[in-house]
C-alpha cells in the first residue's frame, strides 16, 4: 500500500476506518477526504506546470505535504522540479520505513514516546513563519482566519474536512484591489535542510 | 482480507485522481490576476491549516490537546530566536517526548 499509494493520511485513515468495523466505501471516502486538499493543492501548483496533461499529471503525483509546501516560491509560483527533488528521497524513505515498520516495528515501540508526531507540527509552522507569513498582511489574516476555521470544525468534522474549508479562507483573495500583489516573499532565508 | 484489497486498489485509483486533478484541468495556462492572488494565498491557509490539524487532530479524526502543544510552543520559541528549519522540528520533538516522560 505504501509503494503504490504513497500518502500517510490516506493510508492511515482508510486502514484505520477498516480496522474499526467500516465498511469499504466509508475507509475510501475516509481516503478521499483526507486527501481532498490535494486538489486545492493542485490548483495552486498548476499554473507552474507546462508541458503535456501525461507530464502535469505526473508532477500532481509528486505532491506531498513538504515538498509542496518547501517548492513554493510566492506569488504563486512553484519551483516543480525542487518539488520533485524533495519527493524522490521521500519515496525510499517511505516504503523503507513501512517495511521496517512490518519487520522490526515492536523493537521501537510507540514513536509517540520520542516526539515523533511532533516534528510536522513544527514543520509546517516553520513554513509557515519563515515563508508565507513575510507576504504581507493579507497573508497573516489569512493564516489566522484559516487556522480558527479549522479548530472550530476539528471537534466534529470527518477527518479532512477542516483542512479543506480552511483552504476556503484563500477566497479572501478575490476581495483585493485590483494591482499586483503585496510584493512576492522573500525566499527563506536558510537552507530548509540545513 | 479480500475486501482489504479492495480500498487498497480504491485509494489507489482515487489519491491518484485527486493529485493529478489540479494540474490536469488548470495547469500549461496563466490564470487570471484574482484568481493568482486566491492562489498565492492557499500556501498560507493550508500550512495553517496543517499546523492546526497535525497538532490537535486525533488518530481518527477528532480534537485532542496533548504534549504536541508544549512542543509547538517550543518551535514557536525556536522560530522567534531565529533558529533552523532543522533546529525547530529537532526542538518540538525533544519538548514532546520530555513532557510525555515526565507526565507520563
Amino acid at each position: 500500500m505504501s509503494a503504490l499509494v504513497f500518502s500517510g493520511s490516506a493510508q492511515f485513515g482508510s486502514v484505520a476506518v477498516l480496522g474499526g468495523g467500516g465498511g469499504v466505501a466509508a475507509a475510501v471516502i475516509a481516503a478521499v477526504l483526507l486527501n481532498a486538499r490535494y486538489l486545492t493543492m493542485g490548483i495552486a501548483l498548476a499554473p507552474s506546470l507546462g508541458g503535456s496533461r501525461l507530464r502535469r499529471a505526473l508532477y500532481g503525483e509528486a505532491m506531498l505535504d513538504q515538498s509542496w509546501a518547501l517548492a513554493n516560491r510566492g506569488d504563486g509560483r512553484f519551483d516543480r522540479d525542487f518539488m520533485v527533488g524533495v519527493t524522490l528521497p521521500s519515496y525510499p524513505a517511505w516504503v523503507g520505513g513501512t517495511v521496517f515498520g512490518v519487520l522490526a516495528g515492536d523493537l521501537i515501540g510507540d514513536p509517540a514516546t520520542i516526539g515523533l508526531d511532533a516534528i510536522f507540527p513544527a514543520f509546517f509552522l516553520a513554513l509557515l513563519v519563515g515563508g508565507e507569513l513575510r507576504g504581507g498582511s493579507t497573508a497573516v489574516l489569512v493564516a489566522l482566519v484559516a487556522a480558527a476555521v479549522t479548530l472550530a470544525l476539528l471537534p466534529f468534522a470527518p477527518a479532512g474536512v477542516p483542512v479543506i474549508a480552511a483552504s476556503g479562507v484563500a477566497l479572501i483573495g478575490l476581495w483585493r484591489r485590483p494591482g499586483p500583489l503585496e510584493s512576492s516573499r522573500p525566499e527563506i532565508e536558510e537552507d530548509p535542510v540545513g | 482480507m479480500a475486501e482489504a484489497w479492495v480500498v487498497v486498489g480504491c485509494v489507489i485509483v482515487t489519491v491518484a485522481v485527486i493529485r493529478a486533478a489540479g494540474p490536469v484541468a488548470l495547469g500549461g495556462r496563466e490564470l487570471p490576476p484574482r484568481t493568482m492572488d486566491v492562489v498565492v494565498l492557499l500556501a498560507p491557509a493550508l500550512l495553517a491549516a496543517l499546523v492546526v490539524t497535525e497538532t490537535f487532530g486525533g488518530d481518527r479524526g477528532g480534537f485532542t490537546v496533548d504534549e504536541r502543544l508544549l512542543g509547538l510552543a517550543g518551535a514557536a520559541a525556536t522560530l522567534a530566536l531565529r533558529g533552523s528549519i532543522l533546529l525547530t522540528m529537532a526542538v518540538s520533538m525533544a519538548v514532546t517526548a520530555g513532557a510525555r516522560a515526565v507526565i507520563g
